[in-house]
């Protein structure tokens, strides 16, 4: 097991420089730079402003330059948001982001997983269909399309949760002061989790259903066990294979999927940070918010590796 | 004479008899199946009916894509004034924006699949039939690539490139072939141990001629599965980057661009929000019961 954890991690850390390369790279090689719409400025100005950022030398030292100091952990200064370090912009928008992609993750595994369960286990009934009929629909309708008419009705017309603010209003904050901090989270972390809800109900359901079938659980049955202990402790830790080995691109989807809710719900996570980033150019800003990412999901997958060690006996004896 | 000539006819009408007997194929019994699922034909006829709306539908508007109508300026839906899905707020009319959307938005979900489909079948078929320590490499990277938020990409390239709907095709399709090359892999893998491989490639074929003779043929059926699948989710990507504002340029349009700018002004104009959300979900829908269809079609097992 310990020795499967470390091989695990030393494949995480090429990852993480595979990641850093690339997008370096991309944005680099590409023409064009973060001073072009400057026309305003001194041709002097603008290759002082190059030189402080390093822009003005070769690409390849640049990139040397800058893995040096994301070693020391120093993303560098931003460029769009004057004065202010990359790392200062990270500690704001990162607690943002971390709760709501982890509360979206829970969510989901928790919803998704229940419900895919009980349609398993009354595959073909009512349940099951209603089930798998909410499962396509949040399949087909994009968590953009839901989040805005979530935030219509709830914050709009019937007042319950705030909309595109951190502040806790609406009817739910005042009725319930406990509740306050959490209220602007819960529609974003809703319109986030909706689609891993539904992929990770048929996942569930698919993988329940195969697994009840298998000759151990029809011994267990024959044996008398009663349905709840077979579910629980029979089928639920081999029904979990496929499923825990999904969400590492869960996380994935997540984390990409927050960059729009953060947009629609004017959150001041690390998506907004990235995507004004990005359309400006800001290099130092960007690349530290994809390590950022990066380093997330990669620890994900590595503990959901993980867990897949523990739950299947087979990992073991590799 | 006389007894062979009775004897040569006999031969004659029992190889006509047989010729005319006509035997099902494994494809012939999938077709069957595929069209006795209801949902499925109701996908393939609903989705026939889009990609006709989405050629024809434009032409039958009073109005153009350019046309600004002063006189209803994000007005609701109406039969009197010709503008039958409304019109947005500088006045164009919805009914032509959707459906101009409609060709953008299924032009770019069968283009970036077909990028994917090429890179992923050529890698998976690569990796698989090498087998071995390339093959093992090959996998270990896909993995890698697996496990990243890979729209990250997708948006650095969109926006250091420039908007091009080029880009988007190859961007997407860059990104999007990783499960393709997984099932082609694996199918590969399964067949190859198969004895007519073995046979092929005593007789000296060479290894292009078996991947692309016998390998292929035998892959088909997962990679049209995942290729319905594909092509929405391919739709819903461009929707995300043209919600990002990333997507495609004016003066083309996109369902993704017409939900960005419906979801700007919901409170006040939610047709302009709901009825493109309602083509792209249709649009889901379909793709995903003819991807169910054709997966318990050609693959009778799994039901």
């Amino acid at each position: 097991m310990t020795s499967y954890a470390l091989r695990r991690l030393l494949i995480a850390a090429p990852t993480l420089f595979l990641i850093v390369t690339l997008s370096f790279f991309l944005m680099h090689l590409a023409p064009g730079g973060p001073f072009d719409d400057d026309a305003s400025l001194e041709p002097e100005i603008i290759a002082n402003l190059q030189a402080a950022y390093d822009l003005d030398k070769p690409v390849a030292i640049q990139y040397g330059l800058y893995l040096g100091k994301v070693v020391r952990g120093d993303f560098g200064p931003s460029i769009i948001y004057i004065d202010r370090t990359v790392t200062e912009l990270l500690t704001i928008g990162l607690p943002v982001s971390l709760k709501l992609g982890l509360a979206a993750m829970i969510l989901a595994l928790l919803i998704g997983g229940t419900l895919g369960i009980l349609a398993a286990l009354r595959q073909n009934s009512s349940t099951d269909y209603a089930v798998m009929s909410v499962a396509m629909t949040g399949i087909a309708v994009p968590s953009f399309v839901m989040a805005p008419l979530m935030s219509l009705l709830f914050g709009v017309i019937l007042k319950i949760l705030p909309v595109a603010t951190l502040e806790p209003r609406g009817a739910l904050a005042e009725a319930v002061p406990a509740l306050a901090p959490i209220t602007p989270y819960i529609l974003p972390v809703i319109a986030l989790a909706l689609p891993q809800i539904a992929i990770l109900a048929r996942l569930t359901r698919g993988a329940m259903i195969e697994t009840l079938r298998q000759n151990y659980i029809r011994t267990a049955r024959a044996k008398g066990v009663g349905t709840r202990t077979i579910v629980w402790t029979h089928a639920l830790r081999a029904a979990a294979l496929p499923v825990v080995s999904y969400l590492g691109p869960a996380a994935a989807s997540v984390v990409t999927g927050s960059v729009v809710i953060e947009q629609i719900f004017q959150l001041p996570g690390m998506g907004r940070f990235f995507i004004q980033g990005a359309i400006n150019r800001d290099y130092p800003l960007v690349l530290g918010i994809v390590i950022v990412y990066a380093v997330a999901v990669i620890m994900l997958n590595l503990i959901v590796d993980l867990i897949y060690g523990l739950l299947d006996p087979k990992v073991k004896v590799q | 004479m006389a007894l062979f000539a009775a004897q040569r006819e006999a031969h004659e009408t029992l190889l006509s008899d047989a010729a005319a007997l006509k035997g099902r194929s494994l494809w012939e019994d999938a077709a069957r199946r595929f069209r006795a699922n209801k949902a499925a034909m109701a996908g393939v006829i609903v989705l026939g009916l889009i990609t006709l709306g989405a050629i024809f539908a434009p032409s039958l508007s009073p109005y153009t894509a350019d046309d600004l109508d002063w006189m209803a300026i994000a007005a609701p839906p109406s039969l009197e004034n010709g503008h039958w899905f409304g019109t947005d707020d500088i006045g164009k009319d919805l009914f032509v924006l959707t459906w101009m959307g409609a060709r953008v938005s299924l032009t770019i979900g069968v283009m970036t699949t077909l990028v994917a489909l090429s890179i992923g079948v050529a890698y998976g078929a690569t990796a698989g039939y090498m087998g071995g320590r390339t093959d093992n490499a090959m996998m270990r990277f896909v993995d890698v690539l697996y496990a990243l938020p890979l729209l990250f990409f997708i948006i650095i390239l969109v926006t250091v490139f420039g908007r091009n709907i080029y880009l988007v095709f190859l961007a997407i399709g860059c990104v999007e072939w990783l499960t393709m090359a997984r099932i082609v892999r694996g199918q590969t893998l399964s067949v190859k141990q198969k004895e007519y491989v073995e046979a092929a490639r005593a007789c000296g074929a060479s290894p292009a001629a078996i991947i692309g003779r016998h390998v292929l043929p035998n892959v088909i059926g997962p990679v049209i599965v995942y290729v319905t699948l594909l092509v929405p989710t391919n739709i819903l990507v461009e929707s995300y980057l043209s919600f990002l504002g990333l997507g495609v340029k004016e003066p083309l349009t996109s369902w993704g661009v017409l939900i960005s700018r419906g979801a700007n002004s919901v409170e006040s104009t939610p047709h302009l929000l709901l009825i493109p959300a309602i083509f792209l979900a249709v649009t889901m829908f379909c793709f995903n019961f003819i991807g169910d269809g054709l997966r318990d079609a050609l693959d009778p097992k799994d039901r």
